[in-house]
Order: structure tokens, then C-alpha cells, then sequence
């Protein structure tokens, strides 16, 4: 029996590492619920507008690098990410200027508004994938790892090692930092409010003198910021390559339903609900088991509930199950 | 007659482009082009009766083509005896565990009043159901896949001939549908969209992963045909001499006896190709005439009309009695199977199971631009808008290239925009989609063929 | 020359038939005044006509001696003009002081001494005030959405069925607090189905049929008018 090991190994191969996921997932899920909640509809761009971001990211990145500018042991990436918002958000409004807008001011159906969302993900899609290329990516720089498993082993002296990487730490304070800002903005400053009684009541938002324009315009501005940083800081922790990023439109959905949509802070712990879920599913605890059991209770096989290659699969599950037993999410209440 | 005029006229430009093909690039290309636009066709009417008859979203085309493939895999391969000797009782017993575990739920879901002490002896049945079969299977499963992994691994299918998979594989995507119907059809518009999507990801991860049933990414080939092998044909005397009919006057330039010999086989080749894709041709276009007519005629029946008073105005046809919650699931277990016969002759026409290669863009989004760009709720549009966005999307490459070739006509062949650029030619066709798909939203948001329905 | 004024308003909603007919409506300051008819008269619609939520063939709208027939909704709130709708006219997902906040959007001088008039006037409201208006009953959300439409001061104020749905005791407190509000010299105009309890506490009154005025005086003339009295009053 050692507790301590098992501890240790369960914070190194489920904890850090969902948490970290699930930060990112969290972003995308705020920005997804934040488009429904005033724009809305159910954007299926998403997963393109984040790595559409990125892409901007990157070439910032690669600028900075060339001039040798760097950030020392933190990525240059976060030097980059300013810029990239800029272009990221320019891109926005005229995506909104020439697209949705449209729809909005002839109060189309929000099918259609997730129809005609399609068309510009198809759209985001070819301008990365021409700009950039379809390729895997990285673009880390800097010092990988706060901790390393081996100087963890030898500093406690225990046989598990912690392995913290820097990008992990860096994306769970980035998060917490926009994250909270965000609230901040939402619930105490009068822009924020205004935004909150637009996605409430639109007449009455209307009638009490808000002025749409802007309340469309600050909205599209934060997903701009959202999906940059989110985006960017997947791409830091993992890699980037735009099929990924299609593809984790579906998990980012899943977040923000099972959050409520149209709720930003259910959005926000919807993404920590999935990504526990994926990787607690999907962990093999014959480790954790022989430190806990004794010797004659060893399990034999991997005691893994769902094989990896199931991950997704198990969100889109949960998903399912909300959607049917509580269809306003996990944390419904407060709308926006 | 004048009110069909567009639509022949439509149909008549497709069919030119299509004609220029093959003049221009090849018969081969053409024919591929068109057997493909059949069955795109196939799937945006059954894309089509789901949303344009009904206005439910279904963003789960994928999964529905992918089983019907499945279908033409467990139908037209042969049993592989060896694995079904080392695994199948096993498969067996978690199939009948499978069916005890749903008997059960609905004996509780029929038995007890809705509570929360049901929904936890559900949950318990559905774990420990779920912790058994693995116990159960998991042997099994894994002397299947041992079973000379490198070209079985898997129990095999039936070993009939693949065309009745068409009929299964709109059975198990019926099936299939009926499920997610049952569970899900009550949702909004747009969660019904997304967890529709999500269900097709899963079923996508167990027909990648599930081995032992369908080989998974190590895919299935060499799966028998409906029409000849092209070698076959090339060594029959009958083909041969068609061959020479055709190309008669060619071959009459040439004097030479060994050189007319050496064309004439060349004739061949390429003719016994163009021979196989015309008769899946035919097969095809037979499925696609049956689909119209029915969907046709279901269109201007009494029920076709009740569907469309249910799509408009849900709750005053539920106040007139219709049963909208059945009318919906019967539609979309409809829609659904089409999709599945459509998949099932994508394999067919392949010869190839590749569960990798089903990803939404191709098989969800791609179909949807097809629905809407054709004209929802008209099956004429459907099928047209098949044919105009595959075509579009196989020719936007070659158009991107002489546009790119147009554009950066005065820069030097190494320059890095355009070798950046004829590199990227592949997405244009991303590109046209998406702009196609605005521009059809805004300015012509009924499609190209808009639904028209006159009462007589 | 009345302070708010509706005059030969003609109109209806896009480009659908008219729905008022050449139908004129005034109060006064500190002055009730009721718009009643049946159902489809156009009650509403003249409301709305005046605020501005319809395109008017001819007529006009005045207040204060300035035309601005011609004015947006938003640009005639600023005009002072405040409007509760029958449904929905509250943020339900937001607290009671957020609410008021709300209202006081377009001010942008320091509002707070505005919102502890309203806690004055309403004490309910101070009680419950950070909590979510989505649980508040039927009338203290009749009263956030009153309150909210006084946030911005206004000199009028309009209401369409303010006691739609409530139960009879509630409705006497509502109708309370509407002449409470009339003491602070506010011109009211509402649009009642509770013709009698309306006329009541009303000065004067409005009887539309068909989108146009069929009979108009004090509220007690109306009260009296043996017509009204068989046709809309229920005897």
C-alpha cells in the first residue's frame, strides 16, 4: 500500500493533464455559448475560427523568431498572441459584416444562421489550409518543462515521477486570467450588463436604449480574443494542424451544452466535465491499483473502462446523455 | 411543360458539363465523375426527405454511409471460419447478453414509475451490463483478431453477392436511426444538428476500433463486384471485337499490323474500364430512378402533404390530430436508410471498406451543401444539387490551377507566391464550397431548383 | 395642445393591412389616461404607434410641442418616453438592481439616488434586490418591470395590460402603485382588458373599436355611458 505513489501518479497522468485540457476546451465552450447566447446560433465555424487564430499566432511567432526576438524561457508564442488577435478579430467583424450580418437584420432562423455558419467554416477552412498548409506544427520555443519527472524522483525520493510541463501551467494561468476578466466584465461593468440583458431580452434590451450595434461588435471582439488564446494555447500544449481543430469543435460543443448553453460559467466548468471525463474513462489503473492493493489483489489486465481510442467517443456520450435527461445543461440558471 | 423548362434546362447543362469532360480530360474521369454524382444524388434525397420534407436537421450523414459500407462488408465477404472456431461463441453470448441488458431496461422502463430510484437501477443494469460483456467478449475478441491478423482478423461476412447489401445496409442505417430517433428527435433544431453529429463521431470510433467486426483501420479490400473485372474482360472475344466496332475508323489510319494490334489493345484497356463504370452506371441510376419515383409520388400523397403541414406549422397539425412525434421518426428512419443504401454503394463501386477515410466535411457537411444548394425540398433540386457540387467539388483542383496559373501569369515558375499557391490548389475546392454556399444562402436561399408545390 | 399627443394615426405592422385607423390619442401630465376597446381593436397597436414600433402612413406624434413622428424607438426613449411591455418585459436571468440598472442604460450621469426613489416607491424590491427576477412572483415582476421603465425619469409613461394575468388582489396593489407613480407628475397611458377597475383609478379613458376612437371623456363619463357600459364594461 503506498499512497503517496499512487497520489502522485494519478495527479501526473489524469490531473495536470485535464486540467490543462480542459482549460482550452473551456475557452472554446465560453466562446461557443457567448456566439448562442447573442449572436444566437450554434456556430460550426468554431473549430476553424480557433485555428484560424492560431495560424496568425504562428506566423507571428515565426516573424519574432527570424528578428530574434524572444520571451527567454517562456514561448514567444505569448509575444505573438497580441498581434494575432488583431488580425484574428479584423477577420471577424468582416466575416460579420459581409455574412451574418444579413441574416441578423432580417431576423433569419437560427438554422439558418448554423447553415450559413457552415458555409464560412468551409470558407476559414481552404484560407488556413492555403495560408498555412494542412501540416502538423509546432511552434514551442522556450524552456519545456517546469518540473521534470526524473529531477521530481530524485528531489522526494518516491518512484513516481511528476512531470509539470511549462505550456500545462502556462495554459491553466492564461485561463484563469481571461476567465476571470471575463466575468468580471460581464457582471460588473455597464457594456458587460448590457451584453447579459441583450442575450436575455433582445426587445426590451432594445427598448431600454442598448444599442445592438455595439453589443455585436464587443461580442464578436471576445471571441476574436477567446478563440486566439484558446486556440493558441492548444497548439503550445499539443500541436497544430487544422483538422485537429476541426475536430475539436466537437468536443468544445459537447462542453458548452453539458455547461448550458448560453452560459458562460457553465460553459467554463463544462469543458473540465469533459475533459475529466475523457481521460478518467480512459485511464488504465492497473498502476494505480498495484500501489493501493495488496499484492494478492493485483488486477491482471489494464482495468481501463474504455480503450483510448474511444475518448472522444465518451464525451459525445455524455453529451448525449445531458441532451436527453437535463437539455438546458448541467449548470442551467443564469442565462449569460 | 414551360414550368419544367429550368429544370431541363438544369439537368441539360450538368449533363453537357459532364459530356465535356470526357472530351476534354477523359471518358474515365467523366463516368467516375458521374457514378459518383449518382450517388451523392442518392444521399441528398434522403438528406432531402429528412429536411426539406420535415425541416429536421440531420448532421449525421456520415454515420449512416459508413454503416451502409459496413453493410456491403458483413454481406459480401466470406465467413472467416478459423476466427468465428476461436471467438464467435463469445461474440454470440455478448450479443444475447447485449439483447438481456436492453429487455431489461425496458422491462424496468415499463414496470416502475419514472423516479430516481429507476434511473439508478438502470445505470446499475447498464454498467454491470456493460462490465459483463467485456469479461464475456474480451477473450473472444481477442482470438478473432489473432486469427492471421494480416489478412482476416475478423469473423468475415456472409459471403452473398454485395448487391443485396444496398437492401441491408438501408436496414441497418433504418435501424439505426430508429434509436437515435426514438432518443433524440425531441431536441431543438440545433442540438438535434450537434447530436446528431456527435452519434455519427461514435459510431465512426466503433467501426474504426471494433476489429474484430470490421477490421477497423486496417480496412477491407478486394471485395466482390456487381459488374465484370476489367481483366476478365479484356481477354473476352465478344468485348474485343465491340472494341474494334467502336474505333473502327482510328484504327483503319493505321497500316501497320503490330502497331494496329498494340492500339487496339490500348483500345481495350481503357474501353474495359469505361465498360465497368458504365454498368455501375446503370446500376446506380436504376436505384436513383426507383428513389425518385417514390419520393415523387410520397410527395404529392395525402402523407407528403401532412408532412409538409407538420413542417410548417407543427403545432396547429398536432392540433389536428397528427401524430407529429411519429410522422418525424418515421421520416427520419426513412431518410436515414436512403443515406445507408448510398453508403453501401460507395463500397460496392470502390471495392474497398477504408473506415479512416469517413470524416465529416466529405460525408456530413459536403452532402448538406448538396441539400441546399439544389433546392430543399424538391427531390429534382436534390439530385441536381449532387450532381453540381461533386462536380464542383472533383473540378475545383484543375479550375483553381488555371486560375492561379491566370493570376500569377507574370510571375516567374519559382517564384515562392506561386509555387505557395499551385501547392494549395487542392483547397480551392474548400474554398468554392464555402463561397458557393454563401453566396446560394443569400441570393437564392431556396436553392437552384426552389420546392414548388401546386394543388390540383 | 395636450403634452403627449397621437393624432389621426394610421398604420399597421409591414406591409400588412391597417390595423389603426385615423385614431387619436393624449394625456396629460399627472394624468391616467386608459385605452380600452375589444379584442383586435387596436389597442396595442396605437401604443406601439406612438412609440414607434410601426411605420405610420399619416398622422403624428407629439410631445412636449415637438414633432417626432419620425423618431426611432430608442432615439423617442430618450425623448423621455418609457414603454412596459405586456410579455417578457423584464430581464429574467439578471437581479432586481441590475434590472434597474438596465433601464438607466442611457443615462449617464450617477443614477443611484434614481434607483433608491424606485426602492421608495416599491420597498419589495429593496428587499429582494440582487435577487434573480426569474424567481420573483407574478406582480413584484410587474413591479421591477415598472421600475425599470421609470429608471430613465420619464415624463411619459406607457403600459400595455400592466395586470395581465396577476390575480385580482395583486392587480389592486399594482394599480396602486400606478397612481402612486402619476403623483410624480408622469403622463400615463395603458391599455387595459380590466376595463372597470382601469377606468376607476383612470382620469380619462379611450374606447377603440376597429382601430378608431368610438367613444372617449372622463373616466367616471365612461363609467356611466349606458353604450360602453353594455357593450365593453359587461353591463
Amino acid at each position: 500500500m503506498d499512497f503517496l505513489n499512487a497520489t502522485i501518479l494519478l495527479l501526473n497522468y489524469i490531473f495536470v493533464p485535464a486540467l490543462a485540457y480542459g482549460s482550452q476546451l473551456a475557452l472554446g465552450a465560453i466562446f461557443v455559448t457567448l456566439i448562442y447566447g447573442i449572436l444566437r446560433f450554434a456556430n460550426f465555424a468554431t473549430g476553424d475560427m480557433m485555428s484560424f487564430g492560431t495560424m496568425f499566432t504562428i506566423l507571428f511567432t515565426w516573424y519574432f523568431q527570424s528578428v530574434g526576438i524572444s520571451l527567454g524561457v517562456l514561448p514567444t508564442a505569448l509575444l505573438a498572441i497580441p498581434f494575432a488577435i488583431i488580425f484574428m478579430i479584423g477577420y471577424m467583424l468582416l466575416i460579420d459584416k459581409f455574412v451574418f450580418k444579413y441574416y441578423r437584420v432580417n431576423k433569419s432562423p437560427p438554422v439558418q444562421l448554423a447553415m450559413v455558419s457552415i458555409g464560412v467554416m468551409f470558407v476559414t477552412q481552404a484560407v488556413v489550409r492555403i495560408i498555412i498548409g494542412p501540416s502538423d506544427r509546432r511552434f514551442f520555443d522556450g524552456e519545456k518543462f517546469l518540473i521534470k519527472a526524473g529531477e521530481f524522483k530524485e528531489m522526494t525520493g518516491l518512484n513516481e515521477g511528476l512531470a509539470i510541463k511549462s505550456t500545462q501551467v502556462i495554459t491553466i494561468l492564461v485561463t484563469l486570467i481571461l476567465v476571470s476578466t471575463l466575468f468580471w466584465f460581464l457582471n460588473k461593468t455597464k457594456t458587460g450588463k448590457s451584453m447579459r440583458a441583450y442575450s436575455d431580452n433582445e426587445d426590451l434590451a432594445l427598448l431600454s436604449g442598448i444599442d445592438p450595434k455595439k453589443i455585436v461588435m464587443i461580442t464578436w471582439i471576445i471571441a476574436g480574443i477567446l478563440a486566439t488564446i484558446g486556440g493558441a494555447l492548444y497548439g503550445l500544449d499539443k500541436s497544430f494542424k487544422p483538422f485537429t481543430y476541426f475536430n475539436n469543435m466537437l468536443p468544445i460543443f459537447a462542453a458548452a451544452i453539458v455547461g448550458g448553453i448560453g452560459n458562460p460559467f457553465g460553459a467554463f466548468l463544462g469543458g473540465y466535465v469533459i475533459a475529466f471525463s475523457e481521460i478518467l474513462l480512459t485511464y488504465a489503473y492497473r498502476k494505480f491499483f498495484m500501489y493501493v492493493l495488496p499484492e494478492s489483489m493485483e488486477p491482471g489486465g489494464l482495468v481501463q473502462l474504455l480503450s483510448t481510442d474511444y475518448k472522444f467517443a465518451v464525451s459525445f456520450s455524455i453529451l448525449v446523455i445531458v441532451l436527453l435527461y437535463r437539455p438546458s445543461g448541467i449548470f442551467k440558471g443564469k442565462v449569460l | 411543360m414551360r414550368k419544367n423548362l429550368n429544370v431541363i434546362a438544369a439537368y441539360g447543362i450538368m449533363m453537357g458539363l459532364i459530356i465535356l469532360v470526357g472530351i476534354f480530360q477523359s471518358w474515365n474521369i467523366a463516368l467516375s465523375i458521374f457514378n459518383l454524382c449518382l450517388i451523392s444524388a442518392v444521399m441528398t434525397m434522403g438528406a432531402n426527405i429528412q429536411w426539406g420534407y420535415a425541416g429536421l436537421i440531420n448532421f449525421g450523414i456520415m454515420g449512416y454511409t459508413a454503416l451502409g459500407g459496413l453493410a456491403a462488408v458483413l454481406i459480401s465477404v466470406n465467413p472467416v471460419q478459423e476466427a468465428w472456431n476461436a471467438g464467435g461463441s463469445n461474440i454470440l453470448f455478448s450479443l444475447f447478453l447485449i439483447i438481456g441488458m436492453v429487455l431489461a431496461v425496458r422491462y424496468v422502463l415499463k414496470k416502475y414509475e419514472k423516479s430516481k430510484i429507476r434511473t439508478y437501477i438502470i445505470a446499475t443494469i447498464i454498467i454491470l451490463g456493460i462490465i459483463i460483456i467485456r469479461f464475456v467478449s474480451e477473450p473472444g475478441i481477442e482470438a478473432i483478431e489473432e486469427v492471421d491478423p494480416a489478412k482476416t482478423g475478423f469473423l468475415g461476412g456472409l459471403g452473398l453477392p454485395i448487391i443485396f447489401s444496398w437492401i441491408v445496409g438501408a436496414l441497418f442505417a433504418g435501424g439505426l436511426a430508429f434509436v437515435i430517433g426514438k432518443v433524440a428527435l425531441g431536441l431543438r433544431a440545433d442540438y438535434l444538428a450537434i447530436a446528431t453529429l456527435l452519434i455519427s463521431e461514435i459510431v465512426i470510433a466503433i467501426i474504426k476500433h471494433e476489429d474484430w467486426l470490421t477490421r477497423g483501420v486496417k480496412n477491407v479490400i478486394g471485395l466482390k463486384r456487381p459488374a465484370p473485372y476489367e481483366v476478365n474482360l479484356q481477354q473476352t472475344d465478344w468485348f474485343i471485337n465491340l472494341v474494334e466496332k467502336f474505333n473502327f475508323s482510328k484504327l483503319n489510319l493505321i497500316s501497320d499490323f503490330t502497331e494496329r494490334q498494340a492500339a487496339l489493345n490500348q483500345f481495350v484497356i481503357e474501353g474495359s474500364s469505361v465498360f465497368v463504370k458504365l454498368c455501375y452506371s446503370g446500376l446506380f441510376l436504376i436505384v436513383v430512378i426507383i428513389l425518385l419515383i417514390l419520393t415523387q409520388k410520397a410527395l404529392y400523397s395525402p402523407w407528403g402533404r401532412m408532412m409538409r403541414a407538420i413542417r410548417d406549422n407543427e403545432e396547429a397539425a398536432n392540433a389536428m390530430g397528427k401524430n407529429v412525434v411519429k410522422q418525424h421518426l418515421l421520416i427520419f428512419v426513412l431518410g436515414s436508410a436512403i443515406v445507408g443504401i448510398a453508403g453501401a454503394m460507395l463500397v460496392t463501386q470502390d471495392g474497398l471498406f477504408t473506415p479512416g477515410s469517413y470524416r465529416p466535411m466529405r460525408y456530413t457537411f459536403l452532402i448538406w451543401v448538396m441539400v441546399i444548394v439544389g433546392g430543399s425540398g424538391n427531390n429534382f433540386g436534390a439530385i441536381l444539387g449532387g450532381f453540381v457540387v461533386w462536380f464542383l467539388w472533383i473540378e475545383a483542383a484543375p479550375i483553381g490551377l488555371y486560375l492561379v496559373n491566370l493570376t500569377t501569369a507574370g510571375l516567374d515558375d519559382t517564384h515562392a507566391l506561386k509555387v505557395h499557391l499551385i501547392e494549395s490548389v487542392p483547397y480551392f475546392r474548400f474554398l468554392m464550397m464555402g463561397i458557393g454556399l454563401l453566396l446560394i444562402m443569400r441570393y437564392r436561399p431556396k436553392g437552384i431548383l426552389p420546392e414548388k408545390i401546386e394543388i390540383k | 395642445m395636450a403634452f403627449f399627443e397621437g393624432n389621426n394615426m394610421t398604420g399597421g405592422y409591414g406591409k400588412g393591412p391597417d390595423i389603426i385607423n385615423s385614431c387619436s390619442v393624449n394625456v396629460e401630465r399627472g394624468e391616467i389616461v386608459s385605452i380600452l376597446g375589444p379584442n383586435g381593436a387596436g389597442k396595442s397597436t396605437a401604443m406601439k404607434a406612438m412609440l414607434g414600433l410601426l411605420n405610420l402612413k399619416s398622422g403624428s406624434v407629439i410631445i412636449d410641442g415637438k414633432n417626432i413622428s419620425n423618431l426611432s424607438p430608442q432615439d423617442r426613449v430618450k425623448q423621455g418616453i418609457s414603454f412596459v411591455p405586456q410579455n417578457k418585459n423584464v430581464f429574467a436571468g439578471m437581479t432586481v438592481e441590475e434590472n434597474l440598472e438596465m433601464g438607466a442604460f442611457l443615462i449617464n450621469r450617477d443614477y443611484k439616488s434614481v434607483i433608491d426613489e424606485i426602492y421608495d416607491l416599491f420597498p419589495i424590491l429593496k428587499e429582494k434586490k440582487s435577487q434573480l427576477v426569474g424567481e420573483l412572483s407574478g406582480g413584484q415582476r410587474q413591479q421591477v418591470a415598472l421600475g425599470r421603465a421609470l429608471m430613465i425619469k420619464p415624463s411619459v409613461l406607457m403600459l400595455d395590460e400592466p395586470t395581465a394575468g396577476v390575480s385580482p388582489i395583486v392587480m389592486d396593489e399594482l394599480f396602486d402603485h400606478i397612481v402612486k407613480v402619476k403623483r410624480t407628475n408622469v403622463a400615463i397611458l395603458m391599455v387595459e382588458q380590466n376595463a372597470k377597475q382601469a377606468l376607476n383609478i383612470s382620469d380619462r379613458g379611450y374606447v377603440l373599436v376597429t382601430g378608431e376612437n368610438r367613444f372617449s371623456g372622463t373616466g367616471k363619463e365612461l363609467l356611466n355611458n349606458p353604450r360602453v357600459r353594455t357593450s365593453f364594461l359587461g353591463g
